[in-house]
């Protein structure tokens, strides 16, 4: 559980007190129960619900039900037919996240290590944005690349685009608006394991012959590494199931695995294909997940 | 050589500028935005200066009812959320217990989960049950996906508290009710704040979810959501601009009143559990 | 609450720790006088804490008894016992004033007017005027005044204080020694006050209990256990101990004969532990007298010669190496009075005692020559 918690991975805590009696050893128990209900009844339920709708008879509908058909043959069905929208959800979120990496790590670095007394302002600065609703934020940004705005109307002039080309609906705008979109949550947590590095370890490794690039390779970044694993899972995993950048700011063409699901519940109302996209979806990103955390190797995660 | 040397000493420091910006940029046009008349409803540049969208924010009176549902069921799902959180979070680093491990993963999985998922998951049981969509199954949905951010930030607190104080406060004849009420509560306190500011702006923000159980309840991103087809209403940036104001004004108070410790928990404390609010 | 209880001694009986199968108190059994200064004293790691936290109720033992005058506290919550402890890192409340720290006992007691008590008792910790102050705004030897006045506020009939100096620099660490000293006389509540510093324990105890791996090997007066250590452990714990394996073969005249090394020694049977079988004979270094030859040795004295492999000059002695025939090398202290010269490392030298200064150990067969090396400034050396 310290994946989210990079601030509380310290020392385990100290072993409570045995148990003085029955009312005592029942005691967690009940402070459990409502939210562990709260839980497996909204989420663990349905889940398996789910799992269930995405073996049933396609050929059902909502008016005339569905039933129960085991079938299994819904997976390949679904992924034959989206596939490419499956490669673009990690393709688009992969790509977004080296470039929040690219962002974030120096971001995090100077805020936690070179700011000084500034360090709360610009933390409030990173965290702040994300009050204001995120649809207006993704909105705003239609704004700024639109057409007829002055970005698009000064990299015209310059010729870094075509007279006639565009930024807003392209895979550009997507990846723009997914790095945008979920920066903080990478920045955040690497921030907290960044904070927590003492500088003076950096000075040791310069004084024993590492230059700088030697000393971040050596040094701050493994020592970053818990903080850097959890924001790389909190950006890719909302990343990766969004459809929302993909919707307002690229077309069709960019969409993504997110809008398919969308559309198949809200709008054809085909529940075992939404089902069944649902479920590979989060196998799929379950798989990236526990794939990353062997490699990442710190078993400090999770 | 001076400005290179200049540049490799703070390359660094420019870069988190240069980002920064990146982050402010499209606050700054809502903000700007929040002061113009559109020229036509779905054109988004910015016309003429106006403060009439700030003197009449309720003028889409439907805007406003979405405004103030999204408040109550943030508030509803803020508090909920916050008391079964800590409560867990309280068993799990108190405790000891049979099944931990598989309540730490009931607690992961939610934040591992794609909203998406849980969203159509969430309707599939509402519909199967013959629940009926609206207020409720939303508030539902939003303490389902708050509780284990609020136990994540909880129990960091919990744990990097020292258990000494409280033996400290049962050795000066501090009873365990008095123990929890003088010395444990007000040190958990920031983490439990911290934990409620972070699951009302989850639940404030969210669409994904909300928008898979919502019946035809409308929530202020569902509202931006759909006036994002037929043209956005200037008054929705004031809610933005404002709502971003808020939020500046009360971590500055909270920075003003708490000492330099309590105000970077408040921040690093959901800092690293905050997942998008979307 | 002391006022109300009868008064009465502390008693441990046959008490027992166990964290799984690692016992980290056994079977200890120790009664502390009312109104005495009782230092528990043990390397790191040896119980000492564990123990304490039995005696306030903050940890359970795993059997034995807890007994306050005829009163059985075994199982009594900590906040229903009159017993007060100064915990190892403080523990004051982050969140509440110096004053509210001090205060706490007392109002979670009922007591309604604390004013006038809280002042005083900053006033006896030389904390006048802090009372608004947060913990993190004092330095570590205010901090630990704070924790003192905290539990002694309360006049529990027993003061635990864990280690409470051990976060302090020596000089403070020196004052506050006296000043707790001064204190327990002046309130007259039993301390037990445990420690890993030997000289501490010896300076501010009236009793001192050495503690090794749960058990205690030896109690009483700093004095008696300096002069005549009940174990090797001890003798080496407390102070440094020149320890000679040898068999004893009995007593004669009031004396035990020890063949050790080929040569024969005497101890007077007061002072031997063991008069039979295998035996460390025992010297202190400070009771050990380096000449050059061994005519020089006066009558009634018994002596080993060596060659001198260091010297290190401490200021108020010089201490020296000696390596004897068989190898061993004997710790030996002079004062530096100026009454006798200097010896040379490399020169051969007689090193003698007066036999009423040696003691006689029991110690396993397979034991030999034990002595420390010089890590610490010994106990006694400027004596
Ligand atoms: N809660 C615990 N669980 C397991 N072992 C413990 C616990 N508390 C103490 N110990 C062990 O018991 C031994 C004695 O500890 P302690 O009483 O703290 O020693 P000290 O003499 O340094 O104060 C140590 O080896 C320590 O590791
Ligand atoms: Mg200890």
């Amino acid at each position: 559980m310290t994946l989210l918690a990079p601030t509380g991975s310290g020392q385990p805590p100290p072993a409570p007190p045995a148990a003085r009696s029955g009312r005592r050893r029942l005691l967690p128990y009940l402070l459990l129960l409502p939210g562990a209900a709260w839980l497996l009844i909204f989420f663990g339920v349905p889940l398996v619900q789910l799992a269930a709708a995405s073996l049933y008879d396609p050929s059902g509908s909502l008016s005339t039900g569905y039933a129960m058909t085991w079938a299994v043959s819904n997976y390949p069905d679904v992924l034959q037919a989206y596939w490419p929208q499956f490669l673009r959800s990690f393709g688009y979120a992969g790509l977004a996240l080296v470039l929040a990496l690219l962002l974030g790590y120096p971001l995090a670095y100077a805020i936690a290590q070179k700011a000084g007394r500034w360090n709360n302002l610009l933390l409030v600065c990173v965290v702040a944005p994300m009050f204001t609703s995120f649809l207006v934020r993704t909105l705003a940004w239609k704004t700024i690349l639109s057409d007829n705005g002055a970005l698009v109307g000064l990299l015209r002039d310059v010729h870094l685009l075509a007279p006639d080309g565009r930024l807003l609906a392209t895979p550009f705008a997507v990846v723009l608006g997914l790095t945008y979109n979920f920066l903080p949550f990478l920045v955040l947590p690497l921030y907290a394991s960044l904070e927590r590095l003492d500088h003076r370890l950096l000075e040791a490794a310069t004084d024993l012959y590492a230059s700088p690039v030697q000393a971040f390779r050596r040094v701050t970044l493994p020592l970053s590494m818990p903080g850097l694993v959890a924001g790389t899972l909190l950006f890719f995993i909302p990343a990766s199931g969004d459809y929302i950048n993909a919707e307002l700011l690229g077309t069709p063409n960019e969409y993504m695995i997110g809008n398919v699901i969308d559309s198949a519940f809200l709008v054809r109302l085909d529940y075992p294909q939404g089902a069944a996209l649902s479920f590979l979806l989060m196998a799929a990103i379950l798989a990236v997940v526990f794939g990353y955390l062997r490699r990442a190797g710190t078993e400090e995660v999770v | 050589m001076r400005l290179s040397r200049w540049l490799a000493d703070r390359w660094v420091m420019i870069v988190a500028l240069l980002v920064l910006g990146y982050l402010a940029l499209p606050i700054l046009v809502v903000a700007g935005l929040s002061f113009n008349r559109p020229s036509s409803r779905l054109s988004y540049d910015f016309n003429e200066f106006t403060l009439d969208n700030w003197r009449q924010p309720c003028a889409t009176s439907d805007m406003c009812d979405a405004v103030v549902r999204s408040v109550q069921i943030g508030f509803l799902a803020t508090v909920i959320a916050t008391v079964l959180g800590t409560l867990m979070a309280f068993a799990l680093v108190r405790h000891r217990f049979r099944g931990r491990s598989g309540i730490n993963v009931l607690i992961f999985l939610p934040m591992a989960t794609p909203e998406l998922v849980m969203g159509t998951s969430l309707l599939a049981l509402f519909v199967s049950a013959g629940v009926p969509q609206g207020f409720w199954t939303i508030l539902i949905a939003h303490v389902m996906f708050c509780v284990s951010f609020v136990v994540v930030t909880v129990k960091a607190r919990l744990a990097g508290m020292d258990r000494r104080l409280e033996e400290a406060a049962m050795d000066l004849y501090a009873s365990e009710w008095q123990t929890f009420r003088r010395i444990t509560l007000p040190l958990v306190l920031p983490g439990i704040v911290a934990a409620a500011l972070l699951a009302f702006s989850l639940s404030f923000d969210d669409f994904i979810i909300t928008n898979f159980n919502a019946g035809t309840t409308v929530t202020f991103p569902m509202y931006v959501w759909g006036a994002a087809q037929r043209g956005i209403p200037p008054q929705v940036n004031v809610i933005g601009t404002a709502m971003f104001a808020i939020a500046l004004l009360l971590v500055g108070l909270s920075s003003l009143r708490g000492r330099r410790a309590r105000r970077a928990n408040l921040l690093a404390g959901p800092a690293g559990h905050l997942r998008r609010p979307s | 609450m002391a006022r109300e209880t009868p008064a009465g001694d502390l008693r441990l009986a046959n008490l027992t720790k166990r964290f799984g199968v690692f016992t980290a108190v056994d079977d200890l059994s120790l009664t502390i006088g009312q109104g005495s200064f009782f230092a528990l004293l043990g390397a790191s790691g040896c119980g000492k804490t564990t123990t304490l936290r039995m005696i306030a109720g903050l940890e359970e033992p795993t059997s034995g008894q807890v007994l306050l005058g005829d009163r059985d506290i075994t199982r009594l919550r900590p906040y229903k016992r009159p017993v007060n402890t100064v915990f190892q890192s403080y523990a004051l409340f982050p969140h509440l004033s110096i004053f509210e720290n001090v205060a706490f006992g007392l109002r979670r007691r009922g007591i309604r007017s604390v004013d006038d008590e809280v002042t005083r008792m900053l006033s006896l910790v030389q904390l006048d005027g802090y009372g608004n102050r947060r913990p993190a705004q004092l330095s570590g030897g205010q901090q630990q005044r704070v924790a003192l006045a905290r539990a002694l506020i309360n006049r529990p009939q027993v003061l635990l204080l864990d280690e409470p100096l051990g976060a302090l620099d020596l000089k403070l660490r020196r004052q506050m020694q006296i000043e707790l000293k001064r204190i327990q006389t002046e309130v007259g509540i039993t301390f037990v006050h445990v420690t890993h510093d030997q000289e501490e324990a010896m300076t501010m105890a009236d009793t001192v209990a050495v503690m090794n791996a749960g058990r205690i090997e030896q109690l009483g007066a700093p004095a008696d256990i300096y002069e005549f250590p009940a174990t090797a452990f001890v003798a080496n714990f407390l102070g440094q101990s020149n320890l000679l394996a040898g068999e004893a073969t009995g007593v004669g005249g009031g004396d035990v004969a020890v063949t050790a090394h080929g040569t024969r020694f005497s101890v007077p049977a007061g002072r031997s532990r063991a008069e039979h079988g295998p035996v460390h004979l025992g010297v202190r270094p400070e009771k050990l007298i380096l000449v050059g030859s061994a005519d020089q040795v006066p009558a009634g004295h018994q002596h080993v010669t060596g060659i001198v492999t260091d010297a290190s000059y401490v200021g108020v002695s010089t201490q020296y190496l000696v390596r004897t025939g068989w190898g061993t090398e004997l710790s030996v202290f002079a004062a530096n009075s100026g009454t006798s010269a200097r010896v040379a490392v490399g020169s051969e030298a007689v090193a003698y005692w007066d036999p009423r200064h040696a003691f006689l150990l029991p110690r396993d067969a397979a034991d030999t020559d034990r002595t420390s090396p010089v890590l610490d400034e010994p106990v006694g050396a400027s004596s």
